[in-house]
This record gives C-alpha cells, structure tokens and sequence, in this order.
C-alpha cells in the first residue's frame, strides 16, 4: 500500500507540478519506538492490507463493468436482481474477515491497558495551554510550555516558521524519562479536556478535569520524541506540544539530582539590571501572558484586555502585584510565579516597546511585598 | 410493471380545492403549504448554506495552505471549524435531504401531498430562524462557539456572550428536523397509494423513513444534552461539572448517542438516492432490494449501540473498549452488503454515463474508501493513533462529502428536467463532475497521510513537516470550492431554460419503470396524484 | 386528502411527537443511566461512592502483598490556594487502616468554599477503596489565609483483586465560592 500511495503521491505531484519546499513526505503510519507502538502499526497495516484486497475486488468489478457493460458497447442489460446464494457469501466472507481482525485487536488492545507492574508514576496535568509534569517518586515538578523562538514565529510574523527548528514541535522543558523502565502515566486537566499524544509512543490519552486516567510506555531507545495535544482546548490548542526525551538510566539519574537541585534552590532575589529584568520579562510573558494578550499587548477584542496604554499596568506597582498574584474570576492567580519572576514580567509589561507601554521604570525582586502571602 | 398514464392529472380539474396554483408573489414562498414548494424552499436554503459552509471552508484551507498564522485569529479558525461543520450538518445536508424528501416522497408513493402541509411550512421557516439565529453568533462579543461542534464541556463553556444563542439556535434546529421528520414519517406510513406496499417502495422513500426513526429518537436526546450545558451555565447544576459532582465525559456519551445516529441520517438518504440513480442508468433492476431495506434498519439500529467509539482514548475500561470495537466493526457487514448490491446492480447492465450516473458511481467508490477508514478506526488500539488526527478529518469528510454532497448534486441533476421541464446542460453538467471528482481527492486523499504522520485536528498552524500535504491539500480545496459554482450555474442555467430541449415526461430512457414520479408530465404540475395512482412500477419482484 | 387520511395522519403526528418529547426525557434518564453503566464497569469510572464514608470494620491484614497507593493533587483553574499530600506514595497491605494528612490552604484575603473530587485509577479500584474520614465527603471553607490539615483515613478492602499493584488516588480542589455566594 506504501507504494500505491507513493505512486499516488508521485503522480499526483507531476500532474500539478507543485513547487516542492521539503522532501519529507510521510504516507504511512510511523511505527514508533515502543512495543506497544509497533503492534499498533502492524494492525494498521493488517487491516490496511485487507482494504486493499476489498477494495481491489469491488474496484475492479465495478470498472470492468464500467467498461465492458456500457450500452455505447452495445451491451444488452441482463435482468437478474437478486441471488441469494451470493448475498449469502457477501455477508459471511466479511464477517469471518472481522473475526480474524478481532483477535490481534483485542490482543493489542489487552497490552495496552495493563498498566500494572509500573515502575515509576508520572502524573500529567493539562493546562490552557501548556503541560506540567509531576514526577510522584522523585518529586520532580515543572511545566512544560512551547519553546519561546515557535511562540515569537506564530505570533509575531517576523521570523519564517521555516526557519525555526521543529517549529511548534518543541518545548522549553520537555518531559525526560529513563528506557526500558515501565511508566505509568497519569493524566488529568485543570480546566478543559486535553489529550495527550507521542505518535511514536502508540496512543493518546485524554486529560479530563476532576477525573484521571492512566496510560503506559517502555521506551526501548534513547531518543527524542515530539507530540501534541489532540483534543480541542480552545485558543492555543495548536500550540501545546510535548516532547519526550528518553535516556539511559545513568543519565537519568544525573538529569533528576540536577533538576531537583534547580528546583529547591532559593529563587535569586538581587537586584538585576533593566536589561536583565526585561529580558527575564519577556520569556515569563511569552510563557504565561501571551495566549490572552498577545505579543503586542494588545489583547482580542472582547475577550481580552489590552495591556497596551492600560491604567491597570502602567499605574500603581502595588496593586498591580496583588491583582497578578489574586486573579479574578477572568484571570487566573498568577501566585505561582517566584518573586524574581514576577518583579520580571512586571517590568517587561510596563517598559516593553513591543506591549508598547513606556513607564521608564524597573521592579526588582525585593519590591514584590507579599500581599497576602505572609508565611513563607 | 405497465406505465401508468398521466390521467389521472386530468382528474385534478374534479378537485376544486385543488384546482388552483400557487399564490401569486412573494407571499407564496412565505405561505405555503405546497410539498414541492417547501422542497424548493428547503433545496435553495440548504445551497445558499453549502456556499456559506463552503466559504468557511476556504477560510480554514487558506490558513492552512502554509505554517504561520497568515490570515486569522486561532480563537476566530476555531469557530470557523465549529461553524463549518455545524452549518454543514445543519443547515446544508440534512435541510437539502427533507427538501428532496419533500419534492419526491409523496411524487414516489403516489401521495397529493406531504401528511401534515402546514407543520411542513413550519418545520422549514424555524429552520431559517435557527440558522440565522446561528449565525448572529458570529457577530457577538466573544466570538461565535469555538469549541468544536461536538460542543464538549468544560471548553464551550468558555464561549462569550454566544453561548445561550447558539443553544437556542440548536433548538429550534432540532424542533425544525423533528418536525420534518415526523412529516415524513407520517406521509410514508398513511399517504401512500393502497397499491403502494411497503416492500414495493422505492429505496429512497425506505431510507428516509428509517432515517426519520431516527431523527424523532435522536435530535431530543441532543436537545437535553444542550439543555444541560445551559442550566450548568447558567443554573448552577452540574450536570457535566466535576465541582459538583458531575462528569465531563457525560456529556460526550449523551452526545454521541445523538452524534452517531446523526451522521446515519446524513448517510441513508445518500444510500437511497444512490439506489435510485444507479438502476436507471445500468437499466437494470437494483440488485437485492430486500436486502436493500434490511441492511439500511440494521445499520440505523446499530448506530444507537455503537457510540463511544467516538470516544476510544476518553479512558474508558477494557470491557468498554471491547464491547464498541466489536460493535463498531459489525457495521462493516451491512454497509458491505450495500456496496455490493450497488456493483451488483451494475455488473451486466447496459450503463450510460450522464452526469448523475457519474456522481453516483464515483459516490460508491469514494465512498467505500471513507468506509475502509472507518473500518480501520473501529480497531481500538490502532484508533489510539488516528483519534483526533487528520485521519479522521479525511475518513469523515470522504463519507461526507463525495458521498452525501455528491448524492446531493446526482438527486438535483437527476430529478431537476422533471421539476423545471427543461435540460441542464450535460457537458457542464460533466466538467462538474470531473473537476469536483478529481479535486475532493486532492482534497482529503493527503488529509491521511497527515494524521498518519501526526498532524492533530482542529489547529490553525503545524509543524513544517506537514507543509507540502497540506498546501496540495488547500490547493485541492480552491479547485473544489470554486467548481461548486459551475453547479450552482447549471441550476439557474435549467431553472431558466436549460438547453432548451423539450424533456420527455420519463426524461432518462425507460425511468418510468423505476419510479412514479416518471410517470408524471414534465415539468411536474403543482398538483399531482390527487387520486392516486392504481399501477405500482416496482421492477424487483 | 380525505378526511379520514387527515384525521390518522394527525393522530399519528400527534404520537411520533411524544415519542420525541420522551426521548427528550430519555436524554436527561441518560444521566443516572450513567451511573447504573459506571457501576456495571461498562462505560465508566468510579462516580457515585467514592465520596461517601464506609463505616471501619475490622479486617484480616492480608501481609501476603503490598498495594502502592499514590496520591495526587490538583488544583482547579489556578485557584490561590496550596494543595498536597503528605507524601505522594505509601506502600499498603490490604486491610490495614492508614491515615493520611492532606494540606491546604486559602493564600486570598477572603473566604473560600472548595470541594476536593476524588478519582482514582484504575478506576474499577474505587469499590475497594474505602474512605472512613475524608475532607472530599462535604464542601471546605477556608476562612482568609487559613491553612487547614485534614486527614483522610482509608483501608483498601481485602477483597481487592491481586492483579492491582498500583492505585492512584486524586483530589481535585475546585473553588465553589462564586457557586455558593449565589446560592
């Protein structure tokens, strides 16, 4: 079927003459790295296969029967309408095809939900619009957002998405696990249903708000493995990627001790220049501001506000902190964000030209005062 | 199997009530109660609607004929792909079916009129409200749904100030199809001519009767599943809101009880159209009518136990998966036995090829190939990997729109010398077909090497690797969208005159062995079969 | 038409329209359907008594096997607040009663109603899984800044089929303080 579909391509191509830009042209299923994954795809093509054949046969019948029995051939039309023997045939032969088909079905199938004897947990939570990633034995605990070059080409129209690499296919921190260990996912959503796919993984699963589900992959070889979210999310559902790497245990190891210690250290808390503070700024806001207000701060028209010239963001420090760290009922809390980040983006939204505000200010670290948050 | 005479027509002038024609003016469209009329009401809305569908179409290819964001908003490429297919499904398909149904119900069962003619105005004119109604969305604060238009909760919830209107719109769009539908159950089940036995009933009329079975089961169901996304809106239940106790995945199981039958109702009536054309132009009896009828009720009764297969990756148990992918592959068996008796019918006839022929023919083909699609995803693990991708947007697309669309247009061009009493003109008649034909493969054929690959649905920009496919796949999409026009010529084109030839009363070579409906002068008189007809053309027993 | 036609005709218009009104009704008997399919293990997960208390009784501790439950924590929409677990694993012989503290806490200046919704996985697990105190039995309100501990006290009921070695549990916190200010 490769081929037909080669050939298909190929002629369909030389008929248009299309000017081709990439040489990469997938027809078929990817096979994928996983066990899972490669009985999947041995499926697809079983029952790629038998379409064929089907379709070969009743094809064939009906143009052999479009050019041998027209009346311009002088064809006399026979008058039979019916013959229950065949009718017989044509019901039984597809029902003893669906069998066969059943039982590698059910087999696969069967595979894929045994979920137990895992070794390890990830617990995978979606978010409009991006991933967070929780590992449950080590700890590890960060979100995963489209890398920042792919977030600038589709917003900003200056930079030709050629030109970036694996444009909206990677990530600022993708998801690490180690090979050949058996890990359970575990899927949930803070808002709205999302689905989480790695082709070459073989599945996708939903993440439902209130709800979780479970998946499962052992991943054979290192390598790099690039997905998507498959269930409409709203806006930036096209702009959620995921990104599997896959690494030998040693490695693993390594990448966990140094993320863990990246992820308890005390946020640094020094003052930083404007220019640091801006750039800062500015991949906080790519990551947490863009979906809603845009790369020029100017929002979307009745569903929301401009930052551009906003009294809220260039009038007072303070309440403009406490606004960012409460949310209201339209904008979520953005109490997660650390001190340094906050200081960042509060800077970047009142100083940037591309938001186009000009305060001519710079918030540092030290001036986020806890508003409500007295412990810590 | 004697052609009955059209003397009965002279009857008519006995029936004072049904002597005179239609009101004079405008006010005749608005009034009446005409079955023929309201089909053209029907017919023309539901063309002005493909146009409106077809437009958003256009504007989804365009941005994706290249990676970037080019023309629109992704909030904005949302609706429209919300928008397409709602006004695809509901104001362009199933209207443009009840308008056939309309016309050519009561002309093939011998019947004067439609059972109830002034439900019918009705049922039409509330469907002009609810599309319009739709279509104000657009215009709101926050944009029309985007959410998809299975309009799965939490995210249609996120909808602006669209969301109450457009809830509103689905009613009175589902009150409007249940309306025709009990209309046309009614007309198949009481009006037909007493010669007129069951199994003597022409296929179309067969398929529409099971599809308005379906229609009165299913569209409530849809209507309370909306219901309940509004009173948890805006009356605190929380009847898909996990906060209270209610479960998302509800809502997807209630709508695919509707949404799986639904799409059977946009199918049969293509199955039935499909029996109709093919027999005339082999000019052979349509093979196996019976088993014709009992594949058509099975498919309609499993298309109520099979839903969740819309539903594979939603994190069902392993019995669950099971128990809708054996369902779901049954499926295969009656529609199988269709394609079959559609080759069958002709396997040694005496074929020509006008223009509803080659429709007809290429909808088998084109069709069985959505059907294969559909075939492989019923394999749960496998559909693992097409769910939600682009594989599915071709498999669904190619059941659509080469089958139901192209039906669509093989009815119109078949039945249209005998509405107007003039000829299209067959040679534009056949560069439609040609270009259409070519151009829907262009279209969706490459959509499933996109979803092999892993292009997700639903996302206005992709990754460069899905450049090539999808800009041929836009390119397919222009040439298709613009041959529609030619179609849209022909019918003004035959409506005004035509050719000019004179169509005989049978129009196509010995049709009034096929259908009542031949038998009748052409053009059609706004009344017929005032008494109805003795003689019963059935040429399969 | 003549008049008897019309009159049938009507009838049956009249008839074909209650089956619709009663299919309109059969969407909404869809609903506790639901959960008569969930509990067959048919369609669905665990809804209906994973948030109601099982009286403790005494159970045989079956040592034979260790059951590793996880605990999960999520917080709706970004609600201000701090949710977790004391710990995010513990190992668990079926028929001995543990206690787990969960932690949460209000971080707005005002109060706060939220409700914690189970889930577990595998969902069919949930029968065995039986809560004597758990905060997810009713709605919590938080006062301004309160910081709440609350323990939730189970036991996986021995009954448990061997072939579940891993079980997680989820809470998510929902904030239903807009919901209840309307109510």
């Amino acid at each position: 079927m490769k081929k037909i579909k080669q050939l298909f391509a190929g002629a369909m191509l030389t008929t248009f003459g299309l000017p081709i830009a990439q040489a990469d042209y997938a027809l078929n299923l990817m096979e994928g790295v996983t066990k899972v994954s490669n009985d999947i795809y041995d499926l697809h093509m079983l029952i790629l296969w038998i379409c064929v054949f089907i379709g070969i046969a009743v094809f064939g019948t009906i143009f052999y029967s479009i050019y041998h029995h027209r009346k311009s051939k002088g064809h006399e039309a026979a008058h039979f309408h019916e013959h229950t023997t065949v009718e017989i045939i044509w019901t039984i032969i597809p029902t003893i095809i669906l069998v066969a088909m059943a039982i590698p079905a059910t087999k696969t199938m069967l595979e894929l939900d045994d979920v137990q004897e895992s070794e390890m947990s990830i617990k995978v939570t979606g978010k409009q619009w991006y991933w967070d990633y929780q590992y449950l034995d080590s700890g590890v605990h960060f979100e995963s957002h489209l890398d920042e070059i792919s977030e600038k080409s589709h917003r900003g129209h200056t930079i030709d998405p050629h030109t970036v690499p694996n444009y909206l296919l990677s990530v600022d921190r993708p998801l690490v696990i180690p090979i050949n260990k058996k890990i359970r996912f575990v899927f949930t959503s803070a808002d709205v249903i999302h689905s989480w796919w790695v082709p070459d993984l073989g599945w996708k699963k939903d993440a439902n708000p209130g709800f979780i589900n479970e998946a499962w992959t052992s991943v054979p070889t290192p390598g790099v493995y690039r997905g998507q979210c498959t269930e409409l999310c709203g806006r930036d559902h096209g702009f959620m990627p995921i990104v599997v790497i896959a690494m030998n245990q040693g490695d693993y190891d390594n990448w966990v001790k140094t993320t863990l210690e990246k992820q308890n250290a005390k946020p640094d808390l020094s003052d930083q220049s404007h220019e640091q503070l801006m750039a800062n700024g500015s991949s906080v806001y790519l990551k947490n501001c863009v979906a809603c207000h845009q790369i020029d701060g100017k929002g979307v028209v009745g569903n929301y506000p401009a930052l551009r010239g906003s009294a809220k963001v260039t009038g007072g420090v303070d309440p403009l902190i406490g606004f960012l760290q409460a949310g209201t009922s339209k904008m979520p809390s953005f109490a997660k964000l650390k001190d340094n980040e906050l200081a960042a983006v509060i800077t970047y939204i009142r100083n940037s030209p591309d938001i186009g505000n000009k305060v001519g200010d710079e918030i540092q670290p030290k001036a986020i005062t806890p508003v409500y948050d007295d412990d810590e | 199997m004697s052609a009955v005479t059209a003397e009965h027509d002279h009857d008519d002038h006995h029936h004072d009530d049904h002597a005179h024609g239609p009101e004079k003016g405008w006010l005749r469209w608005v009034v009446t109660t005409n079955h023929k009329d309201i089909g053209t009401l029907y017919l023309v809305f539901a063309l002005a609607m493909f146009f409106v569908g077809g437009t958003m179409a256009m504007i989804i290819r365009a941005e994706l004929f290249e990676p970037g964001m080019q023309f629109v908003d992704p909030q904005f490429f949302n609706s429209m792909t919300t928008m397409h297919a709602l006004v695809m499904v509901f104001g362009a398909v199933m209207p443009a079916f009840v308008g056939l149904a309309n016309w050519m119900v009561p002309m093939m069962i011998g019947a004067p009129d439609m059972a109830l003619p002034r439900m019918n105005n009705m049922s039409f004119w509330l469907l002009v409200a609810g599309i319009l109604l739709l279509a104000s969305t657009l215009f709101m604060e926050g944009g029309a749904p985007a959410g998809g238009w299975t309009l799965y909760p939490p995210l249609v919830l996120q909808t602006g100030k669209a969301l109450p209107f457009a809830i509103f719109s689905v009613h009175l769009l589902g009150i409007s199809s249940i309306m025709g539908a009990i209309n046309i159950v009614a007309t198949i089940l009481n009006m037909r001519a007493p010669a007129m036995s069951l199994m003597k009933m022409p296929m179309f009329v067969w398929t529409w009767l099971i599809t308005g079975f379906l229609l009165i089961a299913i569209m409530p169901v849809f209507a309370g599943a909306v219901t309940m996304l509004l009173t948890d809106k805006f009356f605190h239940t929380s009847f898909f809101d996990a906060a209270g106790g209610g479960d998302p995945v509800l809502y997807q199981h209630i709508f695919w009880f509707f949404g799986h039958p639904e799409v059977y109702v946009m199918i049969l009536p293509t199955f039935g159209v499909a029996s109709t054309i093919i027999p005339v132009f082999a000019r052979k009896p349509l093979f196996g009518y019976s088993s014709m009828v009992y594949a058509t009720a099975a498919i309609a009764f499993l298309a109520f136990i099979v839903w969740a297969h819309h539903m594979f990756t939603v994190g069902m148990p392993i019995s669950g998966e099971l128990y809708f992918m054996y369902a779901t592959m049954l499926i295969a068996i009656p529609t199988g036995v269709k394609v079959f008796n559609w080759t069958a019918t002709m396997w040694k006839g005496a074929m020509t090829f006008e223009t509803p022929m080659l429709f007809s023919i290429s909808f088998v083909v084109l069709f069985t190939l959505g059907g294969f699609t559909g075939l492989m995803m019923s394999i749960a693990p496998a559909d693992f990997q097409y769910h939600d991708s682009y594989f599915i947007v071709a498999h669904f697309h190619y059941t659509l729109v080469p089958a139901s669309i192209f039906m669509l247009m093989a009815g119109g061009y078949y039945w249209l010398p005998k509405w107007t009493g003039h000829m299209y003109n067959e040679k534009i008649g056949q560069l439609h077909f040609w270009l259409s034909a070519i151009s829907v493969n262009i279209l969706f054929f490459p959509q499933h090497f996109l979803g092999l690959a892993g292009m997700p649905r639903r996302i206005p920009d992709y990754a460069i690797q899905f450049s090539d496919w999808n800009m041929i796949s836009s390119i397919g999409g222009f040439i298709f969208g613009a041959s529609q026009l030619l179609f849209l010529y022909i019918v003004v084109d035959t409506i005004k005159g035509g050719t000019g030839e004179k169509v005989t009363d049978e129009v196509w070579e010995d049709a009034h062995k096929h259908g009542l409906e031949w038998t009748l002068p052409s053009p059609v008189p706004y009344h017929t079969f005032s008494t109805p007809p003795t003689v019963i053309p059935c040429d399969h027993d | 038409m003549n008049e008897d036609v019309a009159v049938k005709n009507k009838r049956l218009g009249r008839n074909l329209a209650i089956v619709a009104i009663a299919m309109f009704g059969f969407g909404y008997a869809l609903v506790p359907l639901y959960d008569v399919l969930c509990e067959w293990k048919w369609i669905e997960r665990d809804r209906p008594d994973a948030i109601k208390a099982i009286p403790e009784t005494a159970y045989e501790i079956d040592k034979s096997r260790e059951v590793n439950v996880e605990f999960m924590t999520t917080l709706n929409e970004s609600t201000p607040m701090i949710f977790s677990a004391e710990m995010t694993q513990l190992k668990v012989h079926p028929g001995e009663y543990h206690t787990v503290n969960f932690y949460a806490e209000n971080k707005t200046a005002s109060p706060m109603v939220a409700r914690a919704i189970p889930s577990f996985s595998p969902a069919l697990t949930s029968t065995y899984f039986e809560k004597v105190e758990c905060f997810c039995f009713s709605e919590q309100t938080f006062a301004p800044h309160e910081k709440k501990v609350m323990p939730m006290r189970f036991v996986l009921n021995p009954a448990l089929p061997h072939e579940y070695k891993t079980i997680t549990l989820s809470y998510t916190f929902f904030d239903n303080t807009q919901t209840a200010i309307k109510k």
